[in-house]
C-alpha cells in the first residue's frame, strides 16, 4: 500500500523496513487477527444460565448443523445469501461492466457527470438508502406506484418488500442500485489502462466497437472482473446492514430475507425475548468465516491460476 | 500513511475512554440505565427534580440507549463493570437472567415493596416467587384507538362485541373515506402484540388460559387459540392496500393524519397521537365474542427498576428505589407518560382522557399479561418471536389459522416438557 520511495540497499534498509511494517502489523494483529481467533475460540464454549464459560468442543457446531431448528434456519439463511450473491453477480456486475464500457467510449459527452451520478449512491449511508427505497416502494406514500402508472403498468405494483416471494430479491436490487458504482469504477480504471494503439489497430482492421470490446478489451479486463467477483462474494456473505435497516433482525416475512449476517446478529445479541448467546453467535460467525474462506480459496487456487494475463 | 493516522486516532480514543471510565463510575452520582430514549426530558425536568426536593443530596443521572440496543449494551456494560447503579428492567426472563448472573440485587427487604400486588411483582421474581429484584414501574394496556370524527361521519358506534366490531369495519369500508384499520405486517410485532395478544385474552379467558398454557393443560391447537388466529385472519380485508409492506410508523402516520378510522393500539401510543393528531380520538377495549359475560384485557407489566448488585452507591440507590415505590412517583410517572400506568396500589388521578379510558377497563375487565412472556419464551424456538412470525403470516394469508396454531404448538413442544405429554 505504502510507497517506499527510492530503493536503498536491502540489508541496510532492514531496520526501517521493520519499523515501517510494525504499526500496520501490530494494529492488524491486535484488531483483526486476535479478535478472529478469539471469536473462533469462543465458539467452542457454552454459557449455562448464570454460569461461567464451559468448554464443549464442537458441540455448538453440531447444534447449528444438525439440530432440526437451527439447521433449517442456518441453511435458509445460507441459501438466501446465495440468492443475494447470485443477483449481484448476474445483475450488478454485468451492469457495472456495461456502464464502464459506455463510459470509456471515446466520444461520450458529460462523461464525468455520469460517472459521478452513478457513483453517488455508493457514498450514501445504507440506512438512508434503505429508508429512501422503503419510501419509494411504500404502498401508502410511495412514488413507485405512480411512476408505474405513468407507463400504464400500475397493476404490476405490489408490496414487494412485504411478500415472501419478492422481499429478498427486492432488497438485492436495492443493494445493486447502491453498489453498482464500485465494479463500474474498477473496470473503468482497467479499461483506461488498455493502450490506445491496440484499439486503433483493431479498428483499422475493420472491427466494430462491440467487437473491439468483446475480443480485445474483455480478455484484458478479465482479471479485474474476477477480482470484482471475489469482492462481491465477500461483501455479500458479510452483508447485514441493508436487511437489518429495512426488515429488522427478524428478517421477515417468515425469514424470507434472512441472511447469515442477520442470523448472526439475532443469535449473538438476542432479539426481543430471545436472549443472546455469544457462544452460538460466535459459532455462526466462524461458519461464515469458513464459507467465505472456502470461496476465496476456490478463487485463488482454481480461478486465478487458470486465468491468462497479457503483458501490455 | 493513513494507517499511522488511524493508529494515532485509535490511541487517542483509547486514552480518552480510559480516562472517562473513572469519571462515569464516580461514587456520589446515581446513574440510571434505560431504553426509554423518548423519556429523557421527563426524567430530567420532572422526575429527578421531584426526587431532589425530598433528597437534595443525591445526584441522579438518566442515561439511555435505543430499545433494540439496550439488552446488548447493558450486558456489555455489566460485564465490563461500567453499568449504572439503577437498571431499568425488562419483564420476566431478560431480567431474571441478570439476577441469576448476580448482576441485580434482591429487593426483598426494600421498604415499600408491599405497595405492589403479587401480579405486578410477578414479572420480576424468581420462578418460586421468593425473591423480587426490580421495583415494578408501569404496565401498558392494549385496546383500539379510534378517530371519533370518522366514526361520526360514517355513523357508527363503538362496538361492544366481536360481531359489532366487524360490522363497524364493514361500514367504514363501504363508506370508503377511511382505511378501516391502520396496521401492517412488515414489522411483524404489531401483528402479534396489537393483534394476537390484544384480542386473544377474550378467547382464552385471560390469566386462566395463560396459566393453562404454562402448566400444559391447554395447547395452542386448542379452540381458544385457533379462534384467536381465525379472528385475526379476518382483519386482512380491512387493512390498507399493500399492508404486507406497511411498517408500524406508517400505520401510526396513517392514523394520526386522519386517513384511518381504527388503530389497534398499545396505550403507549397515546402521547404520540396527542402530539400529532388534530382530531378527537377515543379508545375501546377489545370487543368480546357475543354471549361472554366477562371481558379480559392485556395489562402487560412492561417496565421496572432494579439495583446493580455491583453498585458502589447501594445506600443512595436504595433511597431512590424506595422513593419510586411511593405514591408521589406513581402519580408523577403516570401523568408525565400517559399510557404507562403505574403498578402501585396507591390511588392515582390520571388527567389525560384517553389514558383514563384505558385505565378504567381495569375496573370492568380482568387483567392478564402477554402469554408468551413468562417461562414460555425460554427455549429455542423462542415463542414470542415465533408468534410475531406466525401472526404476521396468518394475517398475510400465507398460513391458515389452524396451521399457525400448529406451528406455535410444535415450536413449544420441542423444548417445553409440559407440552411434550
Amino acid at each position: 500500500m505504502a510507497h517506499s520511495g527510492p530503493m536503498t540497499d536491502w540489508r541496510k534498509a532492514k531496520l526501517p523496513v521493520f519499523a515501517f511494517l510494525a504499526p500496520a502489523t501490530i494494529l492488524y494483529t491486535l484488531f483483526m487477527i486476535y479478535p478472529l481467533i478469539d471469536s473462533i475460540r469462543l465458539s467452542f464454549y457454552t454459557t449455562p444460565s448464570g454460569g461461567d464459560l464451559t468448554f464443549v468442543g464442537l458441540e455448538n457446531y453440531r447444534t447449528i448443523l444438525s439440530d432440526p431448528d437451527w439447521a433449517a434456519t442456518f441453511w435458509n439463511s445460507f441459501w438466501n445469501n446465495m440468492k443475494f450473491f447470485a443477483v449481484h453477480m448476474l445483475v450488478q456486475n454485468p451492469i457495472g461492466i456495461a456502464l464502464a464500457a459506455v463510459l470509456s467510449l471515446p466520444r461520450l459527452k458529460f462523461r464525468n457527470t455520469y460517472r459521478t451520478l452513478i457513483f453517488m449512491p455508493t457514498m450514501l449511508s445504507v440506512v438512508i438508502v434503505g429508508f429512501i427505497w422503503q419510501l419509494i416502494l411504500s404502498p401508502v406514500w410511495g412514488v413507485g406506484a405512480d411512476i408505474l402508472d405513468i407507463v400504464g403498468l400500475k397493476s404490476l405494483f405490489g408490496p414487494w418488500l412485504g411478500k415472501e416471494g419478492s422481499a429478498l430479491i427486492t432488497l438485492a436490487f436495492i443493494s445493486v442500485w447502491q453498489w453498482v458504482g464500485i465494479p463500474m469504477m474498477l473496470i473503468y480504471a482497467a479499461l483506461l489502462a488498455i493502450p490506445e494503439d491496440l484499439v486503433d489497430a483493431a479498428i483499422v482492421d475493420g472491427a466494430t466497437h462491440f467487437e473491439v470490446f468483446w475480443h480485445i478489451k474483455m480478455p484484458l479486463i478479465l482479471p479485474t472482473v474476477a477480482m470484482v467477483s471475489i469482492l462481491t462474494f465477500v461483501g455479500n456473505f458479510n452483508a447485514f446492514d441493508l436487511v437489518y435497516a429495512v426488515k429488522g433482525a427478524l428478517a421477515g416475512p417468515n425469514f424470507s430475507s434472512d441472511i447469515m449476517g442477520t442470523l448472526f446478529y439475532r443469535t449473538f445479541f438476542g432479539y426481543q425475548l430471545q436472549l443472546g448467546s455469544p457462544t452460538l453467535g460466535a459459532t455462526i460467525a466462524s461458519l461464515m468465516f469458513l464459507i467465505i474462506l472456502a470461496g476465496v480459496l476456490f478463487y485463488l487456487f482454481v480461478v486465478q491460476r487458470r486465468m491468462s494475463r497479457y503483458q501490455l | 500513511m493513513s494507517n499511522k493516522l488511524l493508529a494515532k486516532g485509535l490511541a487517542g480514543a483509547l486514552a480518552a475512554s480510559v480516562a472517562l471510565v473513572p469519571l462515569m463510575a464516580q461514587a456520589g452520582d446515581l446513574v440510571i440505565e434505560s431504553w426509554r430514549t423518548d423519556d429523557v426530558d421527563i426524567w430530567n425536568d420532572q422526575i429527578i427534580p421531584a426526587f431532589n426536593k425530598k433528597h437534595p443530596n443525591i445526584q441522579v443521572k438518566f442515561t439511555s440507549v435505543t430499545p433494540p440496543e439496550y439488552n446488548a449494551a447493558l450486558n456489555a456494560k455489566l460485564a465490563g463493570g461500567t453499568a449504572g447503579d439503577l437498571i431499568t428492567c425488562r419483564p420476566f426472563d431478560a431480567s431474571l437472567e441478570l439476577y441469576k448472573q448476580g448482576n441485580l440485587a434482591s429487593l426483598n427487604d426494600l421498604p415499600g415493596m408491599d405497595n405492589f400486588s403479587d401480579v405486578a411483582k410477578s414479572a420480576w421474581q424468581t420462578d418460586d416467587g421468593s425473591t423480587t429484584f426490580c421495583v415494578p414501574m408501569a404496565s401498558v394496556i392494549h385496546g383500539f384507538i379510534y378517530n371519533k370524527e370518522a366514526f361520526e361521519e360514517v355513523g357508527v358506534e363503538v362496538p361492544k362485541t366481536t360481531e359489532e366490531f366487524f360490522q363497524v369495519l364493514d361500514k367504514i369500508k363501504e363508506d370508503g373515506a377511511y382505511v378501516p384499520m391502520a396496521m401492517g405486517t412488515a414489522d411483524q410485532w404489531e401483528a402479534a402484540t396489537m393483534g394476537f395478544q390484544n384480542i386473544g385474552p377474550n378467547h382464552w379467558n385471560g390469566e386462566e388460559g395463560r396459566k393453562a398454557l404454562i402448566d400444559g393443560s391447554q395447547k395452542f391447537t386448542d379452540k381458544p387459540y385457533v379462534d384467536t388466529f381465525t379472528e385475526l385472519a379476518r382483519w386482512k380485508d380491512y387493512l390498507p392496500d399493500g399492508f404486507e409492506a406497511i411498517s408500524s410508523s406508517d400505520s401510526q402516520n396513517l392514523f394520526s393524519l386522519g386517513r384511518a378510522a381504527i388503530y389497534p393500539a398499545g396505550s403507549w401510543d397515546i402521547s404520540l397521537f396527542n402530539k400529532q393528531a388534530d382530531f378527537e380520538f377515543g379508545a375501546f377495549p377489545p370487543p368480546a365474542p357475543a354471549g361472554s359475560d366477562t371481558c379480559y384485557i392485556s395489562d402487560h407489566t412492561d417496565i421496572g427498576m432494579g439495583l446493580n448488585a455491583h453498585s458502589k452507591n447501594t445506600e443512595d440507590a436504595k433511597v431512590f428505589l424506595e422513593w419510586m415505590t411511593g405514591p408521589d412517583f406513581a402519580q408523577l410517572y403516570s401523568n408525565a407518560l400517559p399510557g404507562f400506568f403505574s403498578l402501585s396500589n396507591a390511588k392515582i388521578d390520571i388527567e389525560d382522557p384517553v389514558a383514563q379510558e384505558f385505565v378504567s377497563w381495569r375496573q370492568k375487565c380482568k387483567s392478564t399479561i402477554r402469554n408468551s412472556y413468562q417461562i414460555l419464551s425460554r427455549g429455542t424456538p423462542n415463542l414470542e418471536n415465533e408468534l410475531w412470525n406466525i401472526s404476521a403470516q396468518v394475517i398475510n394469508g400465507t398460513l391458515t389459522p389452524e396451521e399457525g396454531a400448529k406451528k406455535a404448538e410444535d415450536g413449544l413442544e420441542k423444548w417445553y416438557a409440559p407440552h411434550q405429554k
